[in-house]
């Protein structure tokens, strides 16, 4: 039998490398940047959280180092895209493609070594989980309340109206853009330290890719990518239980079940929204446009 | 010395690469005036504001407000001292609700429910209607200036500044802002009013400052000039009176009938119902506020939106299912609003841009293939005849001011000597000089025996151009009037925009 206590908490565990790196790139996409490399972050995140804790020995440690890292990797895209003003969908991938390759260059002396362990915050669940959870009020709370957020939203909806008002849609921009790298860092380290508790090339798997799914999906809301990241989470999951209980299913059809359960319902979802522009917000409007402004 | 002025422009001047934008320009702007900023565009107008707003850097000169040196470094700055900007176009962000724009356009906002309440406040205190939690997107035009203006009262202005805010409004809106600005100049700011609209300037300015080419040419009081000698001084020589003698309308071109379509898109509008006869010699003028179906309409003239069997006929000839080849075949000629993109490919040198309209008419297309030479000649032609100011056919479009490309696009239909020739938009952003060149071949046309559609935003122009006028207001076409003894009230009602306008007389 299923307990469904414990398979929800293990859903939270499941959903939370997805849910730091949709949150962040909501943050970034509500700014008006499309960044397409979120994988490239998370791996990045990833191999440096778990290289931090190796030689601190300290997980929180590893997840500050991943932070930093996902932030860093980051920043060559924001200044390809906002300063040298690089198609923002092209430099995303090849963030992407640079973050892989990049880890697994560097991660070859950290193969087959083992994280240290993590002493479990309330419930028995993860410190980082509970962080992840508490991201979701914190970031819709910052977008919809504070003046910040304002200003961050009114730059992604029409940055020529807010360079004309006064604020700096680049300085916006960059400092969102290493939000969502140290977000998706967070999100790429928890794979490594928390769940497989080593490093494997490629572990993320395409969790960015869903990632980005989620955040068009939730229509740019918080508790809309909380949604989605449970929905993988659960289906994950569900699968590995399955597999664990050895039903009749080839194995590589319930592996791909999340992205597939994932995709399925938020094209559905996409499809009631794709007509509700006028009455409802859903892309900012400024997405994915380049911003040069003549002085 | 004593300075009574709010604010007094010394010798300002600012280039950019290859044009002088602004050059030695002084002027000062009295507390309790409405002072006007004349000028063709491209006259730098735009520029000398954005310094003001400090969007834009001088190179030379002082401004001084209230007797303290002005130098913003960015529009907080020049905010904070005391200068609000409502925006041509206007600088509000469509997803957000009215209380949230008002709030991005404010330096230390208060809390949101204390803002909401302001904004009811100031609305009510000047007649301006407005809802704190609608959102922009479902605003009209009107509305949404309305949003600019009390973000920018909100703040006290000593210098408040209006760029071109009228061209979107009808006559009514245009009178309420009008009334709101005679108002709080009353209170003693200082009201410095961009536009090229002439006769708006005379009934409401005190001052106008004139500009050309960058440099200021005069300063006069505008109610002791008729418009024909500011607009001399606009352009620097006499316009030349339109000529709109010799046209007798004869037999019916084209005739509409009971037009309905769905609207193309999530924002476009339906057609509901149109119905319109144009004779020969004849010019229709259509007019709206923008949104109204102007697009649509032209669309479905064009072909590029097929209609219902039976719904458009050019001489007795049905054309409603056939594309816009067809129809240019037919003889039924048109050109679109947006000049780059639509009328023209921006990256396209002109003579391959004449390809795409004039291929058949013109013989410029054999069997398949494109005589380069023949399209070469039509595009010299077309440049040659409308005075477009080019390097030659070779130039890409883009490459081409607005008002020179206007006058290519038209010329490129005009030549073809259509049937029927329909325009959206002929003139906008449009300097004087262009302007009048425009209108005067449509009328040029009409008198060869074509019959022209003018579907225009701006007024003025469907009352010099027109014999008859009707008004697009919801997809709908209201019953044709003719153009002459029509004032412009009776014109605003029938574009029935009055949005709220009951509320603001009150």
């Amino acid at each position: 039998m299923i307990d469904p206590v414990a398979l929800f908490l293990l859903l939270l565990s499941a959903s939370t490398p997805i849910l730091f790196a949709a949150l962040g790139e909501l943050v970034v996409e509500r700014a008006g940047v499309l960044n397409l490399g979120v994988e490239g972050m998370m791996i990045t995140g990833a191999l440096a959280g778990f290289a931090a804790a190796y030689h601190t020995g300290n997980p929180f440690l590893g997840f500050a180092g991943a932070a930093l890292a996902g932030a860093l990797i980051a920043l060559p895209f924001a200044v390809l895209t906002q300063f040298l003003l690089s198609n923002q969908v092209a430099s995303g991938l090849a963030l992407t493609l640079f973050g892989l390759g990049l880890a697994a260059l560097f991660g070859k002396p950290m193969e087959g070594v083992k994280a240290p362990a993590m002493s479990p915050g309330p419930l028995g669940l993860n410190w980082i989980v509970w962080l992840g959870l508490l991201m979701v009020p914190a970031i819709w709370w910052f977008l919809n309340r504070s003046r910040a957020g304002l200003i961050l939203r009114g730059v992604g909806e029409n940055h020529d109206a807010a360079h004309a008002l006064g604020y700096d849609v680049r300085r916006v921009r960059i400092a969102a853009i290493a939000f969502g790298g140290a977000m998706a860092g967070i999100g790429g380290a928890f794979i490594s330290i928390s769940t497989v508790l080593q490093w494997t090339e490629g572990m993320t798997a395409g969790a960015g890719w869903i990632a980005l799914a989620i955040v068009v999906f939730s229509n740019w809301t918080a508790p809309g990518v909380l949604a989605g990241a449970w929905l993988f989470g659960g289906v994950t999951v569900l699968q590995l239980r399955l597999q664990a209980a050895g039903v009749r299913v080839p194995v590589q059809l319930l592996s791909m079940a999340p992205y597939l359960a994932t995709i399925i319902v938020l094209v559905a979802i996409s499809a009631r929204q794709k007509f509700s522009r006028r009455a409802g917000g859903t892309a900012p409007g400024s997405l994915g446009q380049d911003f040069h402004a003549l002085r | 010395m004593t300075d009574a002025a709010v604010f007094r422009a010394r010798g300002i001047g600012k280039s950019y690469p290859g044009v002088r934008a602004n050059d030695d320009v002084s002027f000062a702007v009295e507390p309790g005036e409405i002072h006007a900023l004349l000028g063709e565009n491209g006259a730098g107008k735009s520029t000398l504001v954005k310094m003001i707003y400090g969007l834009v850097r001088p190179d030379q000169g002082q401004m001084l407000l209230n007797g303290q040196p002005h130098q913003p470094a960015d529009p907080r700055a020049a905010r904070a001292a005391g200068v609000a900007m409502v925006f041509q176009h206007f600088s509000l962000f469509d997803a957000l609700t009215v209380a949230e724009n008002i709030a991005l356009g404010m330096e230390n906002p208060p809390p949101r429910r204390a803002l909401s309440v302001r904004i009811a406040q100031v609305s009510q205190d000047f007649g301006l209607p407005l809802n704190p939690a609608r959102r922009v997107a479902t605003l009209s035009a009107g509305e949404r200036q309305r949003v600019e203006i009390i973000r920018c009262l909100l703040q006290n202005p000593r210098l408040l500044i209006m760029d071109e805010p009228t061209s979107v409004l009808t006559p009514q809106e245009a009178d309420l802002l009008f009334a709101t600005l005679r108002k709080l100049a009353d209170g003693g700011t200082a009201i410095l009013y961009i536009s090229h609209k002439l006769e708006e300037i005379r009934t409401h300015c005190d001052r106008a400052t004139i500009l050309r080419g960058g440099v200021v040419v005069d300063s006069c009081d505008p109610r002791d000039h008729s418009a024909r000698t500011l607009a001399a001084m606009m352009v620097g020589g006499e316009m030349r009176p339109i000529d709109r003698s010799g046209r007798q309308s004869g037999e019916v071109l084209l005739q509409v009938r009971a037009l309905s379509q769905a609207a193309p898109a999530a924002e476009g509008t339906a057609l509901k119902g149109i119905a319109l006869t144009l004779r020969a010699g004849e010019i229709l003028g259509i007019g709206g506020v923008a949104g109204n179906g102007q697009d649509e309409l032209l669309a479905a003239l064009s072909g590029e939106i097929r209609s219902a069997a039976g719904t458009i006929l050019l001489e007795g000839a049905d054309l409603s299912r056939q594309g816009p080849e067809a129809r240019r075949s037919a003889g039924l000629l048109a050109a679109p609003e947006d000049r780059l993109g639509h009328a023209a490919v921006p990256d396209f040198s002109l003579t391959d841009n004449t390809l795409l309209t004039a291929g058949a008419r013109k013989g410029l297309v054999r069997r398949g293939l494109i005589d380069r030479p023949a399209a070469r000649a039509y595009a010299e032609a077309v440049i040659r005849a409308f005075d477009v100011r080019t390097p030659g056919p070779g130039t890409a479009a883009k490459a081409l001011s607005g008002g020179n490309l206007q006058k290519f696009v038209i010329g490129r239909e005009v030549m073809q000597a259509p049937r029927v020739l329909v325009v959206n938009q002929p003139t906008w952003g449009v300097d004087a000089g262009a302007a009048a060149a425009v209108r005067q071949s449509l009328l040029d046309l009409a008198r060869s025996g074509a019959g022209v559609i003018v579907i225009s935003q701006d007024l003025d122009e469907l009352l010099e151009l027109s014999d008859r006028f009707c008004a697009l207001n919801e997809g709908r076409l209201s019953d044709p009037r003719p153009t002459e003894g029509l004032t412009l009230d009776q014109i605003g009602l029938m574009l029935g925009g009055a949005h709220g306008m009951e509320v603001a007389h009150l």
